[in-house]
């Protein structure tokens, strides 16, 4: 009963203690995992896959570092997937400390794939005021962005010579650590019949699974996982690959805290009520 | 590798370490990184907003349009220049509330003018957006050639309807009211159930990427360093 006891109030150190040891062995010995690609990651590719050479894809920034390890392997996986299939992507961000992320996935790909600033890709930048962009990019882009990141009036740039509003985007990419998904799909889906996928992290995931089933998203990649879905659709190990037996490791050792601690409460309860 | 980047690579791993220190007890050092964040975080955003939102969207807007106008006579051009004086007079309205109470009530129009058009748009966003599409899509049939498809679409009106009706406070939850929203309850535990989990996932995520980065980045990165040395 003691060590039951010990079990139900056992010093919280310990137990972050042996999470960063079960995360950090198979980092070190760099085990693979099989698993499979769900339907929602493998609908995400399929819309980008089936994009035909130049069209435009919008990748809004809507996290920062504090979601660095989820979003960031998502945006490098679709900016490699887009440049490798001869697509033009622009970069908006609705969080602006997010937006040095966003520029630095995009140049890493077009280093990797030779592509072209302005002419390739462009970095719109961030501008405030997120809903009522969304709305009036479906009459005119250049009305809420003139000029790029960088201040370069966008209409110098070719990438943007024929695009003026949600009819010339193809494919529009929110990765997000809020509700910046919702919002899009909210006023530039529902207003504008904008495709959408949502690359989120874990937490606001299970939220987004409604909007799946209704047809307002075409894809979704939820957190770790699903970024690793996407490296391996595209056969390209990422940090999300490399960091999925870490994260399975994890979630084994978690049941088994929860199992331990509700089998010892349940054997300190029965033993108490035998005492009484 | 050169020296600023692993310079800047040890000054982030130190800051790592220093939150993760906090796991042990709080200490001076967390304390230090995270008034260190807050700090940056907040000089980040002024310099953001002063020279992509005040000088790129306001000052060289409204120098570009007025050159224009200046140079070309054009109207729209002109127009486009001074209806930024709105927006700016809107914004100065808004620091009064910096000066007490007896000039602190002219914030209240801007804000008046920010609360009415975010509303506005809300709540058409809302039903253009959610609710109504979220509806129709409870529209489902309830036979087919797939028969787990079939199940799903039981389950999911089952779910919404029980679950809408747990949060109906009307009448007392007693009798078949009361049944349907144990079930209600039953649904919304499994997406919380749902929802924990996936926080879960999240949370372990953010844990590996920085010890990836502390692992492979910092001690890979200096390794190297000093082999090149």
């Amino acid at each position: 009963m003691k060590f039951v006891k010990w079990l139900t109030s056992v010093d919280r150190r310990i137990i972050f203690l042996l999470v960063i040891l079960v995360v950090l062995v198979p980092m070190l010995i760099t085990i693979s995992i099989p698993f499979e690609v769900g339907e929602p990651a493998q609908n995400a590719f399929n819309a980008m896959d089936s994009l035909p050479p130049g069209s435009v894809v919008m990748f809004s920034v809507d996290y920062d570092a504090t979601s660095y390890p989820e979003c960031h392997p998502m945006i490098v996986a679709m900016t490699h997937h887009a440049f490798k299939k001869d697509l033009k992507i622009i970069l908006v961000a609705n969080i602006a400390t997010g937006l040095p992320l966003g520029q630095e996935a995009l140049e890493r790909g077009a280093a990797e794939h030779g592509k072209e600033y302005g002419v390739d890709y462009v970095n719109l930048g961030y501008r405030p005021g997120m809903v009522a962009i969304m709305v009036g990019m479906g009459r005119e882009i250049r009305d809420f962005y003139a000029q790029d990141y960088a201040n370069a009036n966008v209409d110098s740039l070719p990438v943007m010579q024929n695009v003026h509003n949600y009819d010339d985007i193809a494919l529009l990419v929110s990765f997000a650590h809020g509700m910046q998904v919702e919002t899009w799909i909210a006023y530039a889906g529902a207003r504008f019949g904008q495709q959408i996928i949502g690359g989120v992290t874990g937490v606001v995931a299970p939220d987004l699974y409604p909007y799946l089933q209704s047809g307002q998203l075409v894809g979704l990649l939820g957190g770790l996982k699903g970024a690793s879905e996407y490296e391996s659709l595209i056969n390209r190990k990422g940090l999300a690959s490399r960091g999925m037996p870490a994260q399975s490791a994890a979630h084994i050792l978690i049941i088994l805290l929860i199992v331990i601690g509700s089998i010892s409460e349940f054997i300190i309860n029965a033993h108490s009520r035998r005492k009484k | 590798m050169n020296f600023p980047t692993i310079l800047g690579l040890w000054i982030a791993a130190t800051l790592t370490i220093a939150i993760f220190s906090f796991l042990y007890k709080d200490n001076p050092l967390y304390k230090f990184a995270e008034h260190l964040y807050v700090g940056v975080s907040a000089a980040y955003w002024v310099i953001f907003a002063a020279k992509f939102t005040m000088e790129q969207q306001l000052i060289n807007e409204f120098s570009a349009n007025w050159h224009l106008y200046l140079d070309t006579g054009s109207r729209a051009a002109f127009w486009e220049a001074w209806i930024l004086v709105i927006p700016t007079i809107l914004g100065f309205m808004m620091l009064t509330r910096w000066f007490g109470p007896k000039v602190g009530w002219i914030s209240r129009w801007p804000i008046a003018f920010t609360i009415g058009l975010g509303t506005g748009l809300a709540i058409t966003g809302s039903i253009q957006g959610v609710q109504l599409p979220q509806v129709q899509a409870t529209f489902v049939p309830f036979w087919g050639p797939d028969l787990w498809v079939v199940v799903g679409n039981i389950l999911l009106f089952t779910g919404v309807i029980s679950s809408i009706i747990y949060f109906y406070f009307s009448k007392p939850h007693k009798g078949f009211l009361g049944g349907v929203s144990r079930v209600g309850i039953i649904f919304i535990m499994v997406s919380f159930g749902a929802a924990f989990g996936y926080t879960v996932m999240s949370r372990v995520s953010l844990l590996i990427g920085r010890l990836y980065f502390l692992v492979y980045e910092w001690i890979g990165g200096t390794i190297e360093f000093i082999k090149a040395l």
